[in-house]
């Protein structure tokens, strides 16, 4: 028998199926935060200034999804879709119910940093003439989009968070490949220290780049 | 699609169901009772004037607020037993969410203690407290009242992950949803009473909370 | 009793490079009424909360009864006592705040007997006797079980006196008890102030109230630049200022 091997080199072996892990991490990551953030967004539009019916519509979706744990909506939307004939791959169904998952919060951030922009920027951008979508494109999105950036980075770390729960359904992002890879070193311990740590570091820049975001974007 | 909507099957293993619940519940509830423990210790050393215990405090926040939960969880049922503290699936579960939880917590109870205004503790000091008779008459009352919905909140959110249990096979309501699926084949039924029960245990939590805090107000 | 109640010698304190307090003397006897006036930033508030050790301070000593307050020094090292003396030496001390400071989470009574149960170590009911007793005696005992969110400002002001008084201090400190409260609001807490004055309460009362300090005082003391400018009789004080300072903030304080 071979001797034990170190664990620096049970990761070098383990390299790429743990690289392509980390990388399918982020394209779930990044599908769901862009689809989330553009559905979302009109979600939060019709939250603030739809019509009764649609915003009624609107707060049903939202309150339903954020009732709903994640990983119900991961399970449900694998399974589901497969009932309805849908033929998507695990990947895709899990990518859908975590951009539904992310609109819901985008929805609710982008209507409370709404809401509490003063009523007077509105009434000002009006009282010079401005129709309501040129009003949103230079008074309204840029403020709101000011307020709402903490909580959007919050929401993107938590998308990156909730990626791991694709694992479940058999997508091979970062948390599966390093169990398989456990399955075969039985270096638990160590792998999942690894893997809490890509996670950390993935998730900690997304902070810093936010914050850094925030002072260079902010008014004060 | 030749599909028709029959949830005869999912309300004979409706008991299930809700035994599931209560158990999510409990596990929720066991995790917040831990994680407020840690929380508040954590709380007191961020605000502390000791510069290593509240950068001690801080990083434990910033650490768990960026590591997703399901790799806590997985770490600590399938790697801590490596480190020799073997615990059952539940018990490793609570601990995971409870450690997670006291990040979280921390938070709140830190903008809580801020939030007491400091011409209080010289009033306390004045009339000849110590410290601790300040900290526990004055402070932790004050500030619980000003938590309380950032508390329930976190609850509310730590009772949807508990559905992370069902990844290391806990009985709880996901894992009993995802039982009954497999076993009857009642797909979309199952879990649309599955996410139903996690909305409407949602609202009414949100309902009670509600009017505990009506109650417990600084009354006027 | 002997000797002097209070004894300030040589107080010095800073906040960082700003130094607030320069070398500050005072006496106080039993039974002296002491307004302390001066424009703001003189240093008057300061000296009230070093008193009180709110404020901890670089130099000088402060005595009560001949006892060292928050220092001792022992073979030439100045040593902060320990917290829980600190807390008994500042029970010797009343205080009543600008802000009232009510625990917003206790009734009327409760803000009263706190001290009394958690610092004397009373009965519930022998609290709440002494508490009821002084919150008659500022005209309050009918609010005892309204919490502070439903009192006026100048009903706050006296339960917070209440509170104070309640510990039976040897000296009352008051800080400005008037300059956050409504016109209409300062006579009803000035009559409080003034009829603990008549019972032969020690204080030192920090205020902008000019024909209060005229009218109560035994003596006043004029803080200028962290020390003192100028003291003495209210009435020989007020009439004939011996300091250009003196004479220019009396002409600026408003005096009605």
């Amino acid at each position: 028998m071979n001797p034990p091997a170190t664990f620096s080199e049970l990761v070098w072996l383990a390299r790429w199926p743990l690289l392509y892990g980390l990388g399918t991490t982020v394209a779930i990551s990044l599908l769901a935060i862009i689809g989330g953030t553009v559905l979302g967004t009109l979600l939060g539009l019709v939250l603030t200034y739809g019509s009764r019916a649609s915003r009624f519509g609107a707060r049903l979706y939202t309150d339903f999804v954020r009732g709903t744990p994640v990983l119900v909506l991961v399970l449900a939307s694998f399974y589901i879709l497969g009932v309805a004939g849908l033929d998507l791959s695990a990947f895709q169904a899990g990518v859908l119910a975590l951009t539904v998952f992310c609109s819901s919060h985008v929805g609710e951030v982008t209507r409370g940093a709404l809401q509490s922009i003063h009523k007077g920027q509105g009434e000002a951008a009006k009282a010079i003439g401005l129709t309501f979508s040129q009003s949103f494109r230079h008074v309204l999105g840029p403020q709101a989009l000011r307020l709402a950036l903490p909580a959007l980075i919050n929401t993107a770390v938590e998308m990156v968070k909730a990626s791991t729960l694709l694992s479940v359904i058999g997508v091979a992002e970062l948390l599966l490949r390093t169990q398989e890879v456990i399955s075969r070193t039985f270096q638990s311990l160590e792998f999942y220290l690894l893997a809490g740590f890509l996670y950390f570091a993935v998730n900690y820049a997304i902070e810093r780049l936010g914050r850094y975001v925030e002072r260079r974007t902010s008014l004060a | 699609m030749g599909y028709t909507l029959n949830f005869a099957a999912v309300w004979r293993n409706f008991d299930d169901l809700l035994w599931g619940l209560g158990l999510s519940l409990l596990l929720a509830a066991v995790a917040i009772g831990l994680g407020c423990v840690l929380g508040l210790v954590l709380a007191f050393g961020r605000v502390s004037r000791s510069r290593l215990l509240s950068g001690l405090a801080g990083l434990y926040v910033t650490v768990f607020r960026n590591l997703p939960l399901l790799v806590l969880v997985l770490f600590s049922f399938f790697a801590l037993p490596q480190m020799g503290l073997r615990l059952s699936k539940q018990s490793s579960f609570v601990l995971a969410l409870a450690l997670y939880s006291a990040a979280y917590l921390a938070e709140v109870f830190r903008g809580g203690l801020l939030g007491v205004p400091q011409g209080l503790r010289e009033a306390g000091l004045a009339i000849g407290l110590t410290q601790t008779q300040i900290r526990r008459s004055i402070v932790l009352p004050i500030m619980l009242r000003s938590v309380l919905p950032g508390l329930g909140s976190t609850f509310i959110g730590l009772f949807k992950d508990t559905s992370l249990a069902a990844a290391i096979a806990v009985p709880e309501l996901t894992f009993e949803a995802r039982k009954i699926n497999v076993e009857t084949f009642r797909v979309i039924e199952t879990w649309i009473v599955a996410s139903g029960l996690y909305v409407v245990t949602c609202s009414i939590l949100a309902a009670l909370l509600r009017q505990v805090e009506a109650k417990l107000a600084i009354s006027r | 009793m002997h000797g002097n109640l209070l004894e300030i010698h040589g107080l010095h304190k800073r906040y960082g490079s700003v130094e607030v307090l320069k070398g500050v003397d005072c006496n106080v006897a039993h039974g002296e009424v002491i307004s302390i006036i001066g424009s703001s930033g003189s240093g008057k508030t300061t000296m009230l909360r070093c008193v009180n050790m709110l404020e901890e301070f670089e130099g000088g000593t402060i005595r009560i009864d001949g006892e060292e307050i928050g220092y001792a020094t022992a073979g030439g090292e100045r040593r902060r006592k320990p917290e829980k003396e600190i807390a008994r030496q500042r029970a010797l001390t009343g205080m009543a705040f600008q802000q009232f400071n009510l625990f917003p989470h206790m009734t009327a009574l409760q803000n009263v007997t706190l001290g009394l149960r958690l610092v004397k170590k009373m009965s519930r009911e022998e609290s709440q006797a002494l508490g009821e007793t002084w919150l008659d005696r500022v005209g309050l005992l009918s609010r005892k079980d309204h919490y502070p969110s439903g009192l006026s400002g100048g009903q706050q002001q006296r339960v917070a006196i209440a509170r104070a008084i309640a510990m039976s201090p040897r000296l009352m400190l008051f800080d400005e008890v008037t300059s956050a409260l409504d016109p209409e609001l300062v006579a009803e807490v000035l009559q409080v102030v003034r009829s603990l004055a008549d019972d032969g309460m020690t204080m030192l009362l920090v205020t902008h109230e000019m024909r209060f300090a005229y009218e109560v005082s035994s003596r006043v003391i004029f803080m200028n630049q962290g020390r003192i400018g100028e003291e003495g009789n209210p009435k020989m004080m007020f009439a004939s200022p011996k300091t250009e300072r003196l004479a220019e903030f009396l002409k600026s304080s408003r005096f009605d």
